[in-house]
C-alpha cells in the first residue's frame, strides 16, 4: 500500500505540537512546583484534583457523598502532614502558582490530544499500525506514560510533580523526532502479523506506564534520602503508593507482552524463546519488577530499597530501548525501517 | 548437622535469599545480551575470542558465549527454583487450612483500626445483624454472641488474593520444568530448498543443511513428512525493501505418504505449515545460478546451487558451484581437473568498472561476476566443506588455479584453454526452511497463560476484613437504641480499601447528621 505522504506530514506536525505543548505544560508545571503550596487542607488537595478532572459541582459541596471523597482524603491527609509554614503574604503568589499548575494539567491534556492525532494520522497515511519503527515505538510509549500520569492524577492530587515526569517524556520524544525519526513506509514482510499489534502495543503500554513510577520513585529517594531539598514534594509514602499501584497496574501488561512476543517468535523465528537480546533484556527487566514487587513484602527492603529496584527496573527498560536496539544487533533490530 | 542443614534449608527458602537471587539471575543473564552468543552466531564469537586474546579466550573457558547453558547460570535458577518450592510448599499448606478458618475474632477497640465508623439507630441489634449479612453477602463472615447483649460479625473476603498468588508462582514452576522437557526432546534443522519442485524429506539428519538435536534426540525417529517446494514469490518496494515474500508448497505427512497424495500450501513468514506435530518455517530465500559446464570429450554437467545473499537490501550473492569431470576413473587424474565456479551473482546487475554490483534485489537483469577454478576441491580430502566457498588451503598450495575470471549474462560462455565450455545458463530462486519440533511449548503457553491470570489476580484482589459490632443501649430519652461499630483492616495492601469500606459503611450506617461531616477527616481513617 503506497504512503499518503500529505497525512504523513501532518502527523509530523501534530508530534512536534506535541512535544511543544508539553514543553509549555512542563513549564507552567514548573511555576507551581516552585512557588505554588499543596495541600494544606484536604479540601484543598481534593480542589486540585478536580482540576485534572471533570468534578461535579454539586459534589464539590458535598464531598461526603462522594465515594471519591474518601481517597482524595487518603491521599490529601498526609500531605498536609509535610507542609511547611506559610510564609506571611505569599498566599496570593501560590494562588496564581497553582493556577499555573492547573492550566499545565490542561495542556498536557491538549498534548495527549495532539500526540494521539500524530500517531493515528501516521497509521492512517501507511495503512499499518503506527508503533512498526523505533520512532513510532518511543511516541507510543511517551504516549502510554503521559496518559498514565493524567490517570494518576485523578487519583492523586501531586499535579506540581508533572514537570518531573514531562521532563523525561520531552526527552524522549525529542531524541524520538530528531534523532531517530523515520519516513513512513510499510513494513517487512517479519513484521506484517496482527501480533504486531498485540504484541507491541501490551510492550509499549507497560513500558510506557514505568516510567512514572520510576520517576516517582527517584523523587522518593530524594525525599527520604535528602529531605532538604525536598521540601515541596509530597509525603513520602504517597509516592510510594502512586509508585506501587502503577508498577502493579503495569507489570501485568507488560508479562503479557512479553508472552505475545513469545507466540509471536513461535509463528515468526521457529522457536518461542531464543535468548535474543532484546528477548533477554525485557526478561532481565520482568526479573528486576518482580523483585520490586517482593522487596514490598520483605522486612527492611521497604521504601528506599524496593524504590532503588524500581528505578534499577526503568533504567533497564531504557537500556533495553536505546542501548540493545541501536547498539547490539538481534532478530529485534527494526529500528531502521 | 540437621541444625545445619535445617538452617540452610530457611536461608534459602526466606524471601531476602530469594530477591538476592533474583537479582543475581537478573545479573547473570545479562552478558548474553551484551557478548556475541554462540548458538545465536558462532562466527561472531569467533571473532571477538580473535579480537580480545587471552580475555576473549578466558570468557570464553567461563562459558559466557554459552551464558544459558552455562554452570553459574543454571546453578542460579536451579537454586532459585529450591527456594520458589521451599516457598509455596508451606505456604500451600497454610493457604488449605485458612479455606477451612473462620474470620478471626473482632477487635475490643474497632476505633483502632485503619478504617472505621460509628453510628447510632433505631432498630434492634439482631436488625443490624440481618442487614449486615445482607450487605456482605459473598463474604465469608461468623457473627458472635458478645456480653452486655451485644453482639459482632466478623467478615473476610479475597481469599483468591491467595489463590492467585500460588497459582503464578505454580505456574512459574510449570513452566520451567517444561522448558527443561522441551530442551529434552525437541529439534530443529535447517534446509535449502530450489523452488523448481524440488523436495526435501525429513527422514534423518542427512536431509539438512544443519541441524540441532535436542539432549534425548538421536536423529533417529524424526517425525515422517515431505515438502516440495513448486514456486516463490517475492515482492519489493521500490526501495528496495522486501514487502512480501511466499513459497507455493505441497506436502505430504501420515497417510499420504503412502496414497501419494500432495496437499497444497502457501508458506509465508508468520506464518508456519503446522504438520503432524513438526512446524515449517520460510527464513529466508535467495538466488541459485545455473551453469553448464560441457567438457573436452563433449559431455555436459549442469549444476543449480544455492549461493548466500550477502547484502539483503540487493540480494548481491557470492557462492561456489562445483562440478566432477565426468568419465575419468582415475581418481588422482580427477583431482586435476575439478572445476569451480566461484564469484558474485547480482539479480539486476550494475557495472561500476569491470566491478559487479546489483542494483535491486529483484531478477531484472542477472549477471555473474565468476572465477573459474580447475584443480583438486579438495572435496575428497576427508574434511567437510562450505558449499558457498572454495577450499583456499588448495588454491594456497596450487593445485587448485584460476583459470579465468569472466562477467557473464545469460546464455553467454567462457571457453577454457583445454576446450572445456562454462555456460551461465540462468537463475533459479530457493526457499531456506527451517523444520521445529518442540512436544512441550504447548504446556510452556499453558503454564504462560495460568502465569498472567495468576499474577493478574494476586495483585488486583485484596485480602479485606470488616468488623460490624452492635451494642444496644438506652439513651437519655430512655429510648433503646443501638450503636453500631464498624471497622476495615486490608491484609495486604491498604490502598483503595478505603472506597470499598466507605460504601459498606454508607450502606449500614443511617446518613450521617451534618456535626458528623465535620468530623470526616477522623472517621475516614487514613490510606497507607
Amino acid at each position: 500500500m503506497p504512503v499518503d505522504e500529505t497525512l504523513s506530514t501532518y502527523s509530523d506536525w501534530c508530534y512536534g505540537s506535541a512535544v511543544g505543548v508539553y514543553v509549555l505544560a512542563m513549564l507552567f508545571s514548573l511555576v507551581d512546583q516552585a512557588f505554588g503550596r499543596h495541600g494544606t487542607r484536604v479540601a484543598r488537595a481534593r480542589e486540585l484534583v478536580g482540576a485534572g478532572a471533570p468534578v461535579d459541582p454539586a459534589e464539590r459541596q458535598e464531598p461526603a457523598s462522594s465515594d471519591r471523597a474518601w481517597e482524595f482524603a487518603g491521599a490529601g491527609a498526609p500531605v498536609e502532614a509535610t507542609d511547611r509554614p506559610e510564609p506571611p503574604g505569599s498566599s496570593h503568589r501560590a494562588e496564581r502558582a497553582r493556577r499555573f499548575g492547573r492550566m499545565a494539567v490542561s495542556l498536557t491534556v491538549l498534548g495527549v490530544g495532539l500526540h494521539l492525532a500524530a500517531l493515528a494520522l501516521r497509521g492512517l497515511a501507511t495503512g499499518r499500525v503506527p508503533w512498526s519503527n523505533m520512532y513510532e515505538y518511543g511516541a507510543t510509549l511517551c504516549l502510554a506514560a503521559v496518559i498514565t500520569w493524567l490517570v494518576v492524577l485523578r487519583r492523586f492530587a501531586i499535579q506540581h510533580l508533572s514537570v518531573w515526569v514531562l521532563l523525561p517524556v520531552i526527552v524522549l520524544m525529542f531524541l524520538g523526532g530528531v534523532v531517530l525519526y523515520t519516513e513512513a513506509a510499510p513494513v517487512q514482510p517479519a513484521l506484517q502479523s496482527y501480533w504486531l499489534v498485540i504484541h507491541v502495543v501490551s510492550i509499549a503500554l507497560g513500558s510506557g506506564m514505568v516510567l512514572v513510577p520510576g520517576v516517582v520513585s527517584v523523587l522518593y529517594l530524594v525525599k527520604v534520602r535528602k529531605p532538604e531539598w525536598a521540601g515541596r514534594l509530597p509525603a513520602a509514602d504517597v509516592l510510594d503508593q502512586v509508585a506501587y499501584r502503577t508498577t502493579v497496574f503495569a507489570f501485568p501488561i507488560y508479562t503479557a507482552g512479553v508472552i505475545f512476543g513469545a507466540i509471536w517468535a513461535e509463528s515468526a523465528w521457529g522457536r518461542f524463546w531464543d535468548w535474543d537480546p532484546k528477548e533477554t533484556v525485557a526478561f532481565v527487566a520482568w526479573i528486576v519488577y518482580a523483585a520490586y514487587l517482593h522487596s514490598r513484602a520483605t522486612a527492611g527492603w521497604r521504601g528506599g530499597r524496593a524504590a532503588a529496584i524500581n528505578i534499577v527496573g526503568f533504567a533497564v527498560m531504557v537500556f533495553n530501548l536505546f542501548f540493545i536496539n541501536l547498539v547490539v544487533a538481534g532478530l529485534h533490530s527494526y529500528a531502521n525501517g | 548437622m540437621i541444625a545445619f542443614l535445617r538452617n540452610t534449608w530457611r536461608g534459602l527458602t526466606s524471601m531476602r535469599t530469594a530477591l538476592v537471587l533474583l537479582f543475581l539471575l537478573a545479573v547473570a543473564a545479562m552478558p548474553g545480551a551484551l557478548l556475541p552468543q554462540r548458538d545465536l552466531d558462532a562466527g561472531a564469537v569467533e571473532d571477538f575470542v580473535a579480537a580480545n586474546g587471552w580475555w576473549g579466550r578466558l570468557l570464553g573457558r567461563l562459558g559466557f558465549y554459552d551464558v544459558y547453558a552455562s554452570v553459574w547460570f543454571s546453578a542460579i535458577y536451579l537454586l532459585l527454583f529450591l527456594s520458589l518450592i521451599g516457598c509455596l510448599v508451606p505456604r500451600t499448606v497454610e493457604y488449605a487450612r485458612s479455606l477451612r478458618a473462620k474470620p478471626v475474632l473482632t477487635p475490643r477497640n474497632l476505633a483502632r483500626l485503619p478504617h472505621h465508623r460509628e453510628g447510632h439507630t433505631d432498630a434492634d441489634v439482631a436488625d443490624v445483624m440481618a442487614d449486615t449479612r445482607r450487605r456482605l453477602r459473598g463474604w465469608r463472615l461468623t457473627e458472635r454472641a458478645e456480653d452486655d447483649g451485644a453482639r459482632s460479625i466478623s467478615a473476610e473476603r479475597g481469599y483468591l488474593r491467595e489463590t492467585g498468588n500460588l497459582v503464578f508462582h505454580f505456574a512459574m514452576l510449570g513452566l520451567i520444568a517444561a522448558l527443561a522437557l522441551g530442551k529434552m526432546f525437541s529439534y530443529e534443522g535447517q534446509v535449502i530448498v530450489l523452488a523448481d519442485g524440488s523436495e526435501f524429506c525429513n527422514s534423518g539428519t542427512y536431509a539438512y543443511d544443519s541441524f540441532q538435536p535436542g539432549l534425548r534426540v538421536d536423529g533417529t525417529n524424526l517425525t515422517q513428512f515431505c515438502v516440495r517446494v513448486n514456486d516463490f514469490t517475492a515482492n519489493f518496494l521500490p526501495s528496495g525493501a522486501a514487502d512480501y515474500f511466499r513459497a507455493d508448497i505441497e506436502y505430504q505427512a501420515g497417510e499420504d505418504l503412502e496414497t501419494g497424495t500432495w496437499r497444497p500450501y502457501a508458506l509465508e513468514v508468520n506464518d508456519p505449515l503446522r504438520i503432524a506435530g513438526d512446524r515449517v518455517y520460510l527464513l529466508g530465500n535467495g538466488y541459485a545460478p545455473t551453469f553448464t559446464v560441457t567438457f573436452p570429450n563433449g559431455e555436459q554437467r549442469t549444476h543449480t546451487t544455492q549461493w548466500r545473499p550477502v547484502d539483503q537490501r540487493t540480494y548481491l550473492s557470492e557462492g561456489a558451484t562445483k562440478f566432477d569431470p565426468p568419465g575419468i576413473t582415475d581418481p588422482a587424474q580427477r583431482r586435476e581437473k575439478q572445476i569451480a565456479i566461484t564469484g558474485l551473482f547480482a539479480p539486476t546487475a550494475v557495472l561500476q568498472g569491470n566491478v559487479l554490483a546489483s542494483s535491486f534485489p529483484e531478477p531484472r537483469d542477472p549477471a555473474v561476476a565468476v572465477d573459474v577454478m580447475r584443480g583438486d576441491l579438495g572435496t575428497n580430502s576427508g574434511r567437510g566443506q562450505s558449499i558457498f566457498e572454495i577450499d583456499q588451503r588448495m588454491v594456497e598450495q596450487g593445485r587448485l588455479e584460476r583459470v579465468a575470471r569472466e562477467n557473464l549474462r545469460p546464455g553467454e560462455e567462457i571457453r577454457l584453454d583445454d576446450g572445456t565450455v562454462v555456460r551461465f545458463d540462468g537463475v533459479e530462486r530457493f526457499a531456506y526452511l527451517q523444520i521445529s519440533h518442540d512436544p512441550t511449548q504447548v504446556w510452556v503457553l499453558g503454564f504462560a497463560i495460568a502465569l498472567v491470570l495468576g499474577l493478574v489476580t494476586s495483585l488486583t484482589i485484596k485480602r479485606r476484613r470488616v468488623w460490624v459490632r452492635a451494642t444496644p443501649i438506652t439513651d437519655d430519652d430512655g429510648n433503646r437504641r443501638t450503636v453500631v461499630l464498624l471497622g476495615g483492616l486490608a491484609r495486604t495492601d491498604q490502598a483503595g480499601y478505603g472506597e470499598e469500606f466507605g460504601r459498606i459503611a454508607d450502606d449500614l450506617l443511617p446518613p450521617r447528621e451534618p456535626e458528623d461531616v465535620a468530623e470526616r477527616g477522623v472517621t475516614t481513617g487514613r490510606e497507607t
